[in-house]
């Protein structure tokens, strides 16, 4: 999994029907420390994430996962919402 | 698997259910002279690892799955053990 926040959102109205009712968002991938790393990707929310908020992100076949049993064609889901980050 | 060193906590009640109580480090992949190689990289502790630890880091869907051992998950990645020793031939 990786560190991430929303900064945006996506609207499809033409899509794969597995995608059909999900939250599509732009999330910004970031360093242990909280600074953007890298590119910005689509990833299909499964927890209810908001624009602004730090989330953490699973990629690559798993990311269908979470809307079983639906099959969502994604490779990259939201799974979760970072209340707090401690590093060292 | 890659040598990673653990850097961090996160904390995060929302989350998909098959993580419930699990630990969430931030782990730094290494490369072989121990230097910071790539992001951290978020994954869930099943030896009991700690900040400042040196670890085995997989990040596969499949070993993460088998190492959560809750059947299918949304995880690609886990700490699988903790590094006493490293010793590379040069």
């Amino acid at each position: 999994m990786f560190l991430a926040r929303v900064v945006g959102t996506v609207v499809a109205s033409r899509k794969d029907p597995g995608l059909v009712g999900t939250k599509l968002l732009v999330i910004q991938p970031l360093t242990a420390e909280g600074a953007p790393a890298g590119q910005p990707l689509v990833a299909v929310d499964s927890v209810g994430a908001g624009y602004g908020e730090e989330v953490f992100y699973v990629r690559g076949r798993e990311a269908s996962v979470p809307f079983l049993p639906t099959e969502v064609p994604t490779d990259a889901a939201i799974i979760g919402i970072v209340d707090e980050r401690h590093t060292s | 698997m890659q040598i990673g060193r653990v850097i961090g906590t996160v904390v995060a009640t929302r989350k998909d259910p098959k993580l419930a109580g699990t630990k969430l480090l931030l782990v730094q992949p290494l490369d072989p002279a121990g230097r910071p190689r790539g992001n951290a990289v978020l994954a869930f502790d099943s030896v009991d690892a700690g900040t400042g630890d040196r670890v085995l880091l997989v990040q596969d869907g499949k070993a993460a799955i088998q190492a959560l051992g809750r059947g299918v998950a949304a995880v690609d990645a886990a700490i699988v053990g903790v590094v006493d020793a490293v010793d590379i031939e040069a």
